[in-house]
């Protein structure tokens, strides 16, 4: 269960995949909730090297998506595969196990706790040989691998001592990214991530969100703020009725245009070919 | 970056975020005001024996306040604790006295009755899901009539004077000063636990789990586990606490303990830590539980009456959980 930073990060900084190939994909996920069909036979795709942004309206599915994708639901029917092998998440710790971190929207954080025994929550780091069989912790090595890739990804905190409940917004969405960046080994997940941060702190994360996906792990956000979806993704994947309903290229399709794919207003055949995501 | 400051700039801290250094430093203070001013009221107050005789009035005490302060730092509570000891006090000199048993075991015997009703403390909470409040209030009166039932309300004599079960009422001597066995005990278990709950990883699992038991939980640790683990253990530690008691008044007592959840409790929240679980530090306790010992035998010693020291007591509660609850809402 424990892991060293270190060897992570390295090895995703050496290792920068070829882009565009699928890392996490799903084919005809259904989910039901008694009479209320939540996902419709959606399909996913995920390519490596990417910021994947999924939108939609309430009640499309969006979440539901999500929750599959991180194993905290069980979906009816359907697949979902990882580097192209079938897999079933039992529960979110399953999907972590096999290397797909999720950042939720609460945070998952313990405020009276450090920043750097929040990055090891779980996965502490224990002194080796004997000591370490008794389960005692080195600090101090959690201390320096916490400020070595907190500084890696640029996240401006001096004191890795200090509290999470005295970091601002913006400072404890940057620990909850650098936790999930330090253990994924293919996926970061992130609900919502610039949601009740203002105007600079939700700049700083969506560059911090660029940096993760430049380290190598591909990232997909979902969002209500179209601006900052359009702003970092490379593909948008639109969630209609439970089904999805497109994947665009915010870099040719408006906003506007997306909005009214994905209220039903536009449909997703009258866009053209180069407004889809290639 | 579109704004390196946005980051790095700690936020400027108001006069609330201070408070958690002042339900650190507040025990303290009360401390030494409380110790100077018994010590200009009477000259027996500051003398080493009287100093010792505070340690083994509080020990008990503040070793049933270590397991107190583990269920509580995982946002629980134990109301059960004090008749758990008892029922493993009356256990340990029966078997002992009565039943013939070697007093090493019977002691292990008993340690391990309270032990066994932590475990299911601990299974009520985590497997039925049932309320710490509820579940020791259901296991306290389980606890206490067992221990009547089982002792026939009668007090349990020990006949052999060197046996084991009151090795704790030995001491040494130094300096004039008497370091009784039991008290040397109760402040090694205190650094044992202090050790494991910051040095190894499942005593700052307790700590996530009692801050944020859906992140620890998220993060992969077994928080079911934990708080089983915490409730087993303070059953242990109430057993300890048992010999203790047994040490010092000689006697296995079914009428021990009645008072001792809510000490306890005042010990652990004078100590600063939180009811709402996740902060805290286990030395406070044993500063709470000092703080206790101290007001009862300074009122004591200056012939105020000991209603007036249940109410001053029942005031320091007040204000440490007001301080607590203004340092969780800044």
């Amino acid at each position: 269960m424990t892991q060293h930073l270190s060897t992570q990060s390295a090895s995703s900084l050496e290792f920068m995949p070829e882009k565009g190939k699928p890392v996490l994909q799903a084919r005809g996920l259904v989910k039901r909730y008694g009479q209320v069909t939540a996902l419709d036979g959606t399909d996913f795709e995920l390519r490596s090297g990417e910021i994947l942004a999924v939108i939609g309206d309430n009640g499309a599915g969006k979440s539901s998506l999500i929750k599959a994708l991180s194993g905290a639901t069980i979906p009816d029917s359907g697949e979902i595969m990882l580097d192209g092998a079938p897999v079933r998440f039992r529960s979110p710790i399953d999907a972590r196990r096999k290397g797909i971190e999720t950042v939720y929207q609460d945070l998952a954080v313990a405020p009276a706790m450090t920043i750097a025994e929040n990055l090891f929550m779980g996965r502490e780091i224990l002194r080796p040989g004997i000591l370490g069989l008794l389960k005692i912790i080195d600090k101090k090595a959690m201390l320096t691998e916490a400020t070595r890739h907190m500084a890696d990804l640029k996240i401006g905190i001096r004191s890795m001592t200090q509290a999470v409940e005295t970091l601002s917004g913006g400072q404890r969405q940057g620990v909850a990214v650098a936790r999930s960046a330090a253990f994924a080994r293919h996926v970061v997940i992130m609900d919502e991530p610039t949601a009740a941060l203002g105007v600079k702190e939700g700049n700083m994360v969506l560059d911090l969100i660029r940096r993760v996906r430049d380290s190598g792990l591909p990232v997909i956000i979902i969002s209500h703020n179209m601006p900052h979806v359009f702003e970092i993704a490379d593909r948008v994947h639109i969630q209609r009725l439970g089904k999805r309903a497109t994947v665009i290229n915010p870099k040719r399709l408006s906003m506007s245009d997306a909005v009214a794919v994905m209220t039903g207003a536009m449909k997703s055949e009258d866009l053209s070919a180069d407004m889809l995501a290639p | 970056m579109s704004n390196p400051s946005a980051l790095s700039n700690p936020k400027t801290k108001t006069w609330l975020q201070y408070l958690p250094s002042v339900t650190v430093l507040g025990p303290v203070i009360a401390l030494v005001l409380a110790s100077f001013y018994f010590a200009t009221q009477t000259d027996r107050f500051l003398t080493p024996q009287n100093f010792s005789l505070i340690l083994q009035q509080v020990m008990v005490v503040a070793v049933i306040a270590i397991g107190q302060t583990l269920v509580i730092l995982t946002a629980g509570i134990d109301l059960s604790c004090g008749m758990i000891m008892a029922l493993g006090g009356v256990v340990m000199t029966k078997f002992a006295e009565q039943f013939g048993f070697p007093p090493v075991l019977a002691i292990l015997c008993g340690i391990g009755v309270t032990t066994a009703f932590g475990f299911l403390n601990g299974m009520l909470i985590t497997r039925i899901k049932l309320p710490p409040f509820i579940v020791t209030l259901g296991t306290l009166n389980i606890a206490f009539a067992l221990t009547q039932i089982y002792s026939a309300a009668q007090t349990v004599n020990i006949s052999n004077p060197a046996s084991p079960l009151l090795v704790f009422g030995g001491s040494l001597s130094i300096g004039g000063t008497v370091f009784n066995f039991g008290v040397i005990t109760a402040i090694f278990l205190y650094i044992i636990v202090w050790f494991i709950l910051s040095e190894t990883a499942p005593g700052r699992h307790l700590y996530a789990v009692g801050n944020n038991p859906e992140a620890a939980r998220l993060t992969g640790i077994p928080t079911q586990r934990v708080l089983l683990l915490v409730y087993t253990l303070a059953g242990t530690i109430y057993g300890v606490a048992a010999w203790l008691l047994v040490s010092r008044t000689g006697v296995g007592d079914p009428n021990a303990g009645q008072t001792d959840n809510l000490d306890s409790i005042t010990a652990v929240v004078l100590g600063g830590t939180s009811l709402f679980g996740g902060r805290g530090v286990i030395f406070g306790t044993l500063l709470g539980a000092l703080i206790v010992g101290v007001f009862r035998n300074g009122l004591t010693l200056t012939g105020v009456g000991s209603v007036y020291q249940v109410l001053i007591t029942g005031i320091l509660v007040i204000l440490a959980v007001t301080a607590d609850q203004l340092s969780k809402k800044k």
